[in-house]
């Protein structure tokens, strides 16, 4: 309660306050701004510089950055910069595009690359180093040590192609959540569902207990996101694959030592059929199943505001669609929103967990590019990380203080994420070839939504999609 | 049927079936265009089209207004019956950056002016030569910058910036201006010329006579006649590249000297959740376009007309 008046009041500060500095700016005209300094001093609160001596003295030289991190996000990313860059004396440019996937390449060819670019998915990554062996540079020794120390086996292999380190993890982020809101199910006398099973008896039980509101559905689902729209539906997809198929079976899917239309993956996404192609289960609040492929992700969930909507299945990041929805709205366990984890079936061994995360690559081996690099793996990056982001970001650092985490979900997020009990699985689609993770997954799982094409001819189309290499 | 008016002969059925040839007065078909344009029912016409393209307008324009909550859960149309309007939106959008718009703003300034003088400068050179000057391939040459036109400007990225980076200008305003530039002239040659040769032969020749240089030719005799076509094609070029994103981003997207639409393109944030800012965003870089237009618009009309239309 306390946090959220405070954050309320501050909002009001701030834009008073910009109010009146925007006047004087227009004013003043292009002078390059740095009015954040009141959120800056927090990550430079207790920063010794001790801790970066390791990388030396850089006074004067810079770093440019390129990542598709924008706006609000962008501003903490380069807050959490500041120590670095005031202990060390290096500048850090930072630069976010939405473009960017379709510019970096460009940047690349005409060489004008930038030193360190922020890769969201290990498949680009694969594809970059394919495409332009020349211009990555493979991970720098104190960066490589960084990410032995505090990350996990697996995540040095998403960033590792043919046995070279390439890409140094960032950010995180789980996937495997299903939103909802307590007070809707505490009223209703719902409980979490502990199993797939229990979810679908729920599932059916709502639809039952909603029978005289044709609105009102168990669950909604949005797939729409410009022309990445079917991405969602392939997060469904994955999520039930780990859990019907086990996660073995699922790295073969992967990286496709198994067709990608497999009998397991048939009955994954029949399964996946039940929940989002079931009339009676969608889509709350938004229409029939086609409506699935016409909302836009960023706005599935809200039915559940309204009361039309008890389930929604989306990331741990959708935590910000809240606050932009409504600020006050409380993302806890005893709040207005809350999500849990998305149930594995009764008998699975591991509760397995989807996650992604960005990767840093870099494009120079200046030693302030590779100082630059080791920073963003270390444990120090991640707490001041955390310290600039109010919510919506988490890291698979072990080095990471959670108590320095200001979100209960992404609390919760790293609770998982490092609990030996979940199996944790990196998106699917992220880590295939452009041409299927980023392409006819995409396209194809829009079609079995929005023209109702059949599980296997949806599935036999990806297979023939797939590069031959 | 009239006899008078053989080449458009549905136009003056009724006015000629009414009898003498003689003394219907021969009117041009301009006058005729005019005369059927201001009557009632074409009136009736232009005004339903024109509220009908305003009509979307209008809704971005009135949704700019609303709270985001009111905006995601119902259509604009249903907002006059509640007061409830905000500068929220224009607010966020203004500051919520940690670069502010204005130095956005400037820059799409800085940017737009070069980028709309330079081409205009050579074009109305490269123009003249081809209109007035003779030498050998004229013609040849003249076709050839005209079917430039042809090559889309996507597939001259790569190369362009390449170059901007060899000669190490990658990073200031001068790829984008150059770029911009590059991309206008043919087709600011081609309407620049074309409005030239209509000028009357004898209007040069006489200056000629009377002991003028092309210079002078250019400056005093045709300078004036230009305005018009000069100002069309600013109003033209202004608007490209005002609004233009492709280029700003590829040439320079760096924050020093990236314009407002590279701003907006971001404005909704890395996973689109505050796509409600976008209307009131759309709506700040406007204004200056749209107080272009309607300061610039009698040029643009008389500009446009003289150029293509031979009467």
């Amino acid at each position: 309660m306390t946090r959220t008046t405070t954050a309320r009041g501050k909002r009001g500060l701030t834009v008073l306050a910009a109010g009146g500095a925007g006047l004087a700016l227009v004013l003043a005209g292009c002078s390059s701004s740095d009015d954040s300094s009141d959120d800056t001093a927090d990550v430079m609160a207790d920063v010794d510089c001790a801790d970066y001596e390791v990388y030396g003295d850089l006074e004067g030289t810079t770093v440019s950055v390129y990542s598709s991190i924008v706006d609000l996000e962008a501003e903490q990313q380069e807050q959490s910069y500041d120590p670095f860059e005031e202990c060390t004396g290096a500048t850090v440019e930072y630069e976010g595009s939405k473009e960017f996937e379709a510019q970096l390449p460009v940047r690349i060819q005409s060489g004008s690359a930038p030193d360190i670019a922020f890769v969201p998915q290990p498949g680009f990554l694969r594809t970059l180093v394919a495409d332009y062996p020349d211009a990555l540079t493979p991970v720098g020794d104190q960066a490589s040590q960084n990410v032995d120390e505090f990350y996990s086996e697996s995540w040095r292999d998403y960033g590792t192609v043919d046995g070279e380190l390439y890409g140094t993890p960032l950010g995180a982020n789980v996937k495997s959540f299903v939103w909802y809101s307590p007070s809707m199910f505490a009223d209703a006398g719902y409980e979490v569902p502990e199993s797939w099973e229990d979810m679908i008896a729920l599932s059916d039980q709502i639809v039952e207990d909603t029978a005289d509101d044709p609105d009102t559905k168990p669950w909604c689902a949005g797939i729409g996101s410009g022309d990445a729209t079917g991405w969602p539906a392939t997060d469904w997809l994955e999520d039930v694959m780990l859990r019907t198929a086990g996660p073995d079976v699922y790295d073969q899917w992967v990286s496709h030592e198994i067709p990608f239309n497999d009998p397991q993956v048939q009955d994954a996404l029949a399964q996946v059929g039940t929940v989002l192609k079931n009339e009676e289960y969608v889509n709350g609040g938004l229409g029939d199943v086609t409506s699935i492929a016409t909302t836009e992700f960023t706005e599935a969930g809200y039915p559940i505001i309204d009361q039309l909507c008890y389930m929604h299945r989306q990331a741990s990041f959708y935590q910000a669609n809240w606050s932009t929805l409504d600020p006050d709205l409380q993302v806890a366990e005893d709040g207005d929103i809350w999500a849990f984890y998305l149930p594995a079936p009764s008998d699975a061994e591991k509760k397995p967990l989807l996650g992604g995360g960005e990767f840093v690559v870099s494009f120079d081996d200046r030693p302030e590019v590779q100082a630059f690099q080791a920073y963003l793996a270390s444990p120090e990056w991640s707490n001041n990380k955390a310290t600039a982001t109010p919510q919506g970001w988490i890291s698979a650092n072990n080095g990471l203080d959670t108590s320095l985490l200001q979100s209960p979900i992404d609390q919760l997020s790293v609770e998982l994420l490092t609990d030996e009990e979940y199996e944790f699985r990196f998106d699917g689609s992220d880590m295939m070839p452009g041409q299927v993770g980023a392409g006819s997954f995409w396209t194809e799982m829009t079609e079995w939504i929005a023209s109702d094409k059949s599980d296997e001819d949806v599935l036999d189309a990806i297979e023939a999609s797939w590069p031959s290499s | 049927m009239s006899q008078a008016v053989p080449t458009t002969p549905d136009i003056d059925a009724p006015e000629g079936s009414r009898g003498d040839d003689t003394k219907a007065p021969r009117r041009t078909r301009s006058d005729k265009a005019a005369r059927r344009l201001t009557s009632k029912p074409a009136s009736i016409i232009a005004i339903c089209l024109a509220v009908l393209w305003t009509i979307p307008t209008f809704g971005l324009f009135v949704t700019s207004f609303r709270p985001p909550t009111e905006i995601r859960s119902s259509g604009w149309w249903t907002s006059f019956f509640s007061t409830d309007y905000t500068l929220d939106n224009y607010s966020d959008a203004l500051f919520s950056g940690s670069t502010s718009f204005a130095s956005y703003f400037i820059n799409s300034i800085v940017i737009t002016l070069p980028a709309v003088v330079m081409p205009i400068t050579i074009a109305l050179l490269a123009a003249y030569a081809f209109a007035w000057i003779d030498f050998k391939g004229r013609t040849f040459l003249f076709v050839a910058v005209f079917a430039l036109q042809v090559v889309p400007i996507q597939v001259t990225l790569v190369p362009l910036l390449t170059q901007y980076v060899d000669w190490g200008i990658a990073g200031s305003f001068w790829p984008i201006w150059l770029s911009h530039t590059i991309f206008a002239l043919p087709l600011a040659i081609f309407l620049l010329h074309n409005f030239m040769k209509d000028i009357p032969r004898e209007l040069v020749e006489a200056a000629r006579v009377d002991g003028a240089g092309h210079v002078k030719i250019f400056f005093v005799v045709l300078m004036p006649l230009l305005v018009p076509a000069i100002a069309a094609f600013g109003i033209f070029q202004f608007l490209w590249v005002w609004n233009d994103l492709l280029v700003a981003l590829t040439f320079g997207s760096a924050k020093d000297v990236a314009p407002m639409t590279v701003r907006l393109a971001e404005l909704s944030g890395s996973r689109g959740a505050s796509w409600h800012l976008l209307p009131a965003g759309a709506f700040i870089s406007m204004i200056v376009p749209v107080a272009v237009f309607l300061g610039l618009q009698r040029y643009f009309v008389r500009g446009l007309l003289a150029g293509s239309v031979k009467g």
